[in-house]
């Protein structure tokens, strides 16, 4: 476990224009954890691609949404399906509950909040407890670089029970931002899965806000897609919170999948959980993974982990995976990370194929295996079979590009 | 009425993830094994038991120089791993491995299906998979968890004996499953053996350094292995002999 320890000059960092700043100060290595983030576009300097928070993307493949050069009119559909008791809006710009949860804090977050045109609210009252998820799909119908952007707030009463299901599939050059508010005591389960085209290119973050006593379960599933890259943050409204933040990509030849969390614990007796698995298969398939986990001096008594594991099917691929715990008090349950990329195993191959198992078959069977305790810890059942057959679909890819070698003759 | 047919076989192992040439293991194995006769291989520490074992099987890491391998006539060695298991090999292996997310049920669910080229009778099935994990004494529950998985020794070497028996092959390579089984155990995975030498038309490999296990898996012929060949050939009388006397002749005859 490698823990990374900054003094902080000021603890309080809200209410200072600290984008630019955290740009600037890239040298202090964890000062990018928490910026403060600004509205205005024009705090957030276009990246070059040397930043701390852009070096892994590659910024020729965004359709100009980090400098302003993209293409407007972007088509696409967003579709809610939710139980009676939810309500589901379609909101101007100047409704006051946009923004109250998230600040955009990068670039492209930052020209989201700035381009949408119409805002969707999902709410869920207050002690509601939620028969079948809400669903949300997204279908991009695009086919060129125009661009759209979006913003979506669910706000989750308190004690309430909820799942929400995004699925985004279709061509789109989207941005967007989701704001998630998990009222006291309330437990959501929110699922993104991006099952795009593969010319797609799609900038999301998601901030969520977990309540006090609240439960928050996010599970993001990338599979589609030329370029994905999503961030996502959690922040503790109150004391006893716990976020658990899983992930499953499956990166083919060319794509871009990037996932980059940050859990702020800035309140006591908090926990996260931060669990990402990916596969990656193909010349030039590329994962990141960025686990940031920052532990206020307030946070006492929190636990956290993270982990995440990468397994690589071929030659030609590259997973970063980055870890970084940066902990300003010593007063903690607990808190570690694991972070581990192995190529497929030969020994396990020849095991399976001793038993009469044809090579696909076993690499499909320990593809399974190492997806199948977080497709189950997913928790939702609509979609776990979906899942499964999803990540198989991915596999049939693979057949005839094994590792170099994995011949087994 | 089989038969796995092992001549002249020259093997060298891969070495090229340390950077060098590929290293001669075996230098000329000559072995044939009828239905009906159980065959026992014993030889000291890296004469290379587990490499003849992993060379029939098809381990890519073994690479065979020189020889011939055929079971019932057909080339052996021209075939897939998994089309040698196919064929009617089959391999227990030392060292078991763990497969992670993939439960034992599933498992030998799948490798039946390929086994037999269809899927196993619904109604049967899962009460064939019960009798033969208890009659190795492993719990049923075992069907649950990962292959391997956490399992002890103890239990990945009957977990290979239930495969045994589920996938019930022509030819059956035995490598050292009696090592690191206290007394009972012994009994049980013998008795996994034994009840498939009982059928017809079956033949075995059994790789071992003690004769402990003799004693419950009688052999019908004993070979002694030493620095990649067979230096000495008998009956089950040679068993007893290399108990007494250790293999230092032999070794000091090969160096
Ligand atoms: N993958 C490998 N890389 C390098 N050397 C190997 C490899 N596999 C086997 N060898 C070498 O080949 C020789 C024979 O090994 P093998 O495992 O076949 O012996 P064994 O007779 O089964 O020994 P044991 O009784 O310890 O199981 C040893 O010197 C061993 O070090
Ligand atoms: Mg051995």
């Amino acid at each position: 476990m490698s823990v990374t320890q900054d003094s902080h000059d000021s603890q309080d960092s809200t209410d200072k224009p600290a984008v630019a700043g955290a740009v600037e100060t890239s040298t202090k290595l964890a000062s990018h954890l928490h910026p403060a983030g600004s509205f205005d576009l024009a705090d957030h300097p276009v990246p070059n691609g040397r930043e701390e928070v852009w070096r892994f993307t590659p910024l020729k493949r965004l359709r100009g949404l980090h400098d302003g050069t993209f293409t407007e009119g972007g088509k696409g559909s967003v579709e809610i399906d939710a139980p009676g008791e939810v309500t589901v809006e379609r909101v101007g710009r100047d409704d006051p509950r946009l923004g109250t949860v998230y600040t955009p804090n990068d670039r492209v977050s930052a020209q989201a909040w700035q381009s949408f045109e119409q805002a969707r609210v999902i709410s869920v009252p207050a002690e509601a407890e939620l028969e079948r998820p809400i669903l949300v799909n997204v279908t991009g119908e695009g086919t060129g670089p125009d661009a759209t952007f979006h913003h979506l707030l669910v706000d989750v009463g308190a004690h309430a029970r909820a799942t929400v299901v995004v699925r985004h599939q279709g061509h789109a050059v989207r941005a967007g931002n989701t704001e998630i508010r998990v009222g006291d005591g309330a437990n959501l389960t929110f699922v993104s899965v991006q099952d795009w085209d593969d010319d797609a290119v799609h900038l999301a973050h998601l901030h969520a806000e977990v309540g006090r006593d609240a439960s928050y379960r996010q599970a993001l599933v990338s599979i589609g897609g030329d370029l994905v890259r999503i961030s996502s943050s959690v922040e503790y409204a109150g004391p006893g919170g716990e976020a658990e933040l899983l992930g499953l990509y499956f990166a083919d030849a060319g794509q871009h999948l990037e996932h980059r969390l940050f859990v702020d614990h800035n309140a006591p007796k908090t926990r996260s959980n931060v669990d990402y698995k990916g596969a990656l298969q193909g010349q030039g398939a590329h994962s990141v993974w960025i686990g940031d986990v920052l532990i206020r001096q307030v946070a006492e008594g929190i636990e956290t982990y993270e982990s995440n594991r990468n397994l690589v099917l071929t030659d030609g691929c590259q997973a970063d995976s980055v870890p970084n715990l940066e902990i300003e008090t010593g007063e903690i349950e607990g808190a570690g990370h694991a972070s581990t990329t192995g190529r497929f195993d030969d020994q396990q191959l020849f095991y399976l194929q001793s038993r009469g198992i044809d090579a696909d078959e076993a690499r499909r069977l320990v593809v399974h295996g190492f997806f199948a305790d977080i497709i189950r810890r997913i928790g939702v059942t609509e979609i776990r079979d979906e899942l499964m057959r999803t990540v198989e679909g991915e596999l049939e890819r693979s057949v005839g590009t094994p590792l170099a070698s994995g011949g087994a003759r | 009425m089989s038969i796995l047919e092992i001549r002249d076989l020259h093997v060298s192992v891969d070495a090229s993830d340390r950077g060098d040439e590929p290293i001669p293991i075996l230098n000329g194995v000559d072995l044939t094994i009828k239905a009906g006769q159980t065959h026992a291989i014993m030889g000291p520490n890296g004469s290379g038991k587990s490499t003849l074992a992993y060379s029939i099987a098809g381990h890519p890491k073994y690479q065979v120089t020189a020889g011939t391998v055929t079971l019932d006539g057909a080339d052996v060695l021209s075939m897939s791993v998994d089309e040698r298991a196919r064929a009617g090999l089959f391999l227990a292996m030392q060292y078991p491995v763990e497969v992670p997310g993939v439960s034992v049920s599933n498992f030998l669910r799948t490798a039946k299906t390929a086994i037999d080229g269809q899927p196993p009778k619904l109604r049967t099935w899962v009460k064939d998979v019960n009798t033969a994990m208890e009659r190795v004494k492993m719990d049923t529950a075992f069907s649950t968890r990962s292959v391997n998985e956490g399992f002890s020794g103890g239990e990945k070497k009957r977990h290979e004996i239930v495969q045994l028996e589920v996938l019930n092959p022509k030819v059956a390579i035995l490598d050292e499953t009696d090592s690191g089984l206290d007394i009972d155990a012994l009994k049980v995975v013998a008795g996994g053996v034994n009840r498939f030498r009982e059928q017809e038309d079956r033949g075995v490999l059994l790789i071992t350094h003690y004769t402990r296990i003799l004693r419950y898996i009688k052999p019908d012929f004993v070979h002694v292995f030493v620095g990649g060949r067979i230096a000495e050939e008998g009956g089950p009388e040679l068993a007893d002999r290399l108990e007494a006397e250790g293999y230092d002749r032999y070794v000091a005859a090969a160096s």
